[in-house]
Formats: C-alpha cells, structure tokens, sequence
C-alpha cells in the first residue's frame, strides 16, 4: 500500500489522476473503521488532511463555499448562524472526537445512504464541486448520490466543497438513534423553508438506496401554505396539512428491513420525524415575524 | 515507512510502519505506549482517545501516516513531575475506576472537557464523554470524578498555596 501525502490541491489533484484506484483519506472515521477490520485493502491511500485548502470556508453573496475538509466541530463553532441545519446536523455525528476529525466532505464522499448531512443539504439544495486535473464541476447534490455507496464522482476527481444557501430562514434536523450518541440513524429528516421563493424543501436519509427528497410532500406543502396566506400572516398550520405532509414523506421513502430497524418502523417514525420537524421550523418562523 | 513525530513532548521516529496502520497501533506496538487502549477499532468506544494537534480523536481513527510532523499527547503524557493529574487522582478518588480499560480514554476526554470548560453542567459532562464506553461502573462514578476533579481545579487556582 502507498500513503501519498500531498500538500496543496493542485498536487492532490494529480496524485489523484496518477493513482484513480487511491482511497481518499481526510477524517478517517470512515475509511479507517474499513482498513481496521479488513473490508478493504486499497492499493493506495490520498491523505488530504495536509491540503489547507480544503480546510477553509467562505461566504459569498447568499451561500457558504465549505471546504471538503471543514470538521463537524468546526461547523458547529463557526457556522451555526449561517447554517442552522447543517449545524444541527453536525450536533447529531458520533461523539466529540468524532466530530473532531469528521469532515462534510468526507461524509458527502461516503455517500452512505446513512450520511448525517445528506438531509439537510438536499432541504438546501446543495451543490457538490469536484474537480480533476481536467477541471471543476458542479453538481446538484441529489445528482451526486447514485446508489447505496456510490456517487457521480470519477475515478481522477476530488471533492473539493460544497456550496450551501445561506438563507436566513428556518432549518430543522431530526435523527432516531438507538441512543443519542455515537449512532448511525435509523432514520433522519431534514426540513427547510424558503419563504422567499415561497417553497419547501426536505431531505430524507436511511430510508432509500440514497438520500432523496421527497417532492410531493415538498409541493404539498408550498402549495397549502400559499393557498392559505401562511407565509404572510404566519398563522397556525392547520393539523390537517401537517399530517399529511407528514403522510407524504414517508410515502416517499423506501425503506428496506436491517439490523437497525424494519421498513414499518423507519416509514411510521419518518412521518413522525417529519411531523416535528415541521412543528419545530414552522414555530420559528412565526417567532422570526 | 517511516512516521516521525511529537508524542508528549518528545520526538520519536518508528520505522517499518504499515501505510494502513492506525496510530494506534503506531502508539502501542512501536512506540511502546500500551496506555491508549485498543478495543473497538471504530471510532465507537473512546478508549483510544488521544489528544492530536491539541484536539482529541479516537486514535484507532487515525492513519499513523496522517500523525507525521504531529504532536500527540496519551493519557502517559498526562501525569506531571509531581504526580497524577488532577483528573487521573479524581478517577481514583471518586472510585470511577473497576476493570479499567476504559479509563485512559476517559480521563482523555475529562482533562480536554475540563480545559475548554473548568466548571460544566452535568448535561455538557455527559456530552463531552458519550464517545467514551464503560461497561462496570454505570458512569455514576465517573461523573462524580469530573466533578471532584473539577472542585479540586478551582480550589487550588483560588488557592495557590
């Protein structure tokens, strides 16, 4: 096995196009748990955490450009005004020493179905920039996920940041675990609402072969909050319309059964989840007024 | 290869190290430091814990390639000239140690909690330490030994003497 070990982008890059077959290596909470028990013998591994680069954030206009290497600790710290839900995401990763290696780029590249911010960056609609030695790209993240595992990225690419929307307005994360620390989810729900362009948007993860959005709960919901002037007077959401918003989550889910839970359970406790989440962002909203 | 680097205060050097090796296993089995304990091997039971560039991490994480030019400090990098830690007696103290493994982990995670935050609540206790698995003593005693270690900080800061 090598260790490469660049030390800017620009080298990451080429090693990455030299060695397509090298494992990308930056937190390490995932890939290590893989090399430790045997499960996989890459024959190189591209150890990023030395690029500075990936380590950085930055606002532009109305969005955050967050670095691949940017820690779940560090959005925490820094980035909770700026991006609520994937803070409170972050808030839900592992344990302290998990979050303090853990990278949003490195749980984007692991495109687990399971991925702790895949919820709240669908709700977002987030974008993934790879590049490669040929150049950059940018893709939504919905089109970055394309199986349990897998993801839209080449073999010479690299993730180099995710671009999220700073929006001003109410996000919400909720996550069912076994307890509340060091799970993966059973299932998890991000919620956003854009009052701006009079839209809603989800996320649904542990629930699918990848993380989707479930976009006729999405329009469900603009549309009774249009029709009945919510956005403006920010009155009460009538019960009717939570519960079946609620409804069509779940509905767009397909869950399988595993060692974490059934599909019964991950579909009844995803309308649940979605249920709250709406509660929570909906309550934030008419206290923002 | 060869790893080079910082561990409590001193330069060591191992040769013939895997390139797929945890530092971990670069502590205990080159660098002859057994007190980071290795158990889970994934990130879930903190008893590894080790501080890495001032931040603590599981070092079972870690890929001892990624640990070059790094400083680390193990729970052996704790105790001063003139004894235990304040931490490391609290746990004795408090009776917060049974079989033990646990332990240097956790006293890992005490001594970082306590000096980003030198007097918490239970709730910021019982966060900072959830990456830390203990199966004898139900974690009574352990919260017990924060708070003791945490009493007797503030007290010998207020008192020099």
């Amino acid at each position: 096995m090598d260790f490469l070990r660049p030390c800017s982008w620009t080298e990451a890059l080429e090693l990455r196009a030299e060695h397509p077959d090298a494992l990308p290596l930056a937190g390490g909470t995932d890939v290590m748990v893989e090399i430790n028990f045997d499960r996989r013998r890459p024959p190189a591994l591209l150890d990023l955490t030395r690029v500075a680069e990936l380590g950085e954030w930055d606002r532009a206009d109305d969005a955050v450009r967050l670095g691949a290497g940017v820690t779940w600790t560090r959005v925490i710290i820094e980035l909770a005004g700026l991006l609520p839900g994937l803070a409170a995401a972050s808030r839900t990763v592992g344990s302290s020493q998990i979050r303090n290696r853990g990278t949003v780029g490195g749980n984007v590249g692991s495109a687990s179905p399971a991925g702790d911010a895949h919820p709240v960056l669908l709700a977002l609609g987030a974008s993934v920039e790879v590049a490669s030695v040929r150049g950059v790209r940018r893709l939504p993240v919905e089109d970055f996920f394309t199986g349990v595992k897998s993801s839209a990225l080449a073999a010479d690419e690299l993730i180099a940041a995710v671009h999220l929307p700073v929006t001003g307005a109410p996000q919400q994360f909720a996550k069912i675990g076994t307890r509340n620390a060091m799970v993966i989810s059973v299932v998890a729900f991000g919620l956003a609402l854009h009052p701006e362009r009079r839209e809603v948007g989800t996320g649904i993860g542990s629930a699918a072969p990848t993380p989707v959005r479930a976009r006729k709960a999405e329009a469900f919901l603009a549309v009774a909050l249009e029709e009945s002037g919510l956005w403006e007077s920010r009155g009460r959401l009538p019960g009717s319309a939570v519960g079946r918003f609620a409804d069509l989550v779940a509905a767009a889910s397909s869950p399988i059964d595993d060692v974490r839970g059934t599909a019964s359970y991950r579909r009844h406790a995803l309308a649940v989840l979605a249920r709250r989440a709406l509660g929570w962002a909906w309550s934030d909203y008419r206290e923002a007024a | 290869m060869r790893v080079t680097l910082m561990v409590n205060g001193e330069r060591r050097e191992a040769d013939g190290v895997w390139e797929g090796e945890s530092l971990l296993h670069l502590l205990r089995e080159h660098l002859g430091l057994p007190g980071s304990k290795n158990a889970c091997e994934q990130g879930e039971c903190g008893s590894c814990t080790v501080y890495l560039d001032g931040v603590t991490c599981c070092a079972c994480l870690v890929a001892a390639g990624q640990a070059q030019d790094a400083e680390v400090v193990t729970v052996e990098g704790l105790a001063g000239d003139d004894g235990l830690h304040e931490v490391q007696q609290a746990f004795l103290d408090a009776g917060a140690v049974q079989c033990g493994f646990c332990t240097p982990g956790l006293v890992v995670a005490a001594h970082d909690l306590l000096s980003r935050s030198p007097d918490p609540a239970d709730d910021e206790v019982r966060e900072a330490l959830a990456g830390n698995l203990c199966r004898c003593t139900g974690y009574v005693t352990i919260l017990d030994a924060v708070r003791l270690a945490a009493r007797r900080t503030a007290t010998s800061s207020r008192d020099p003497a």
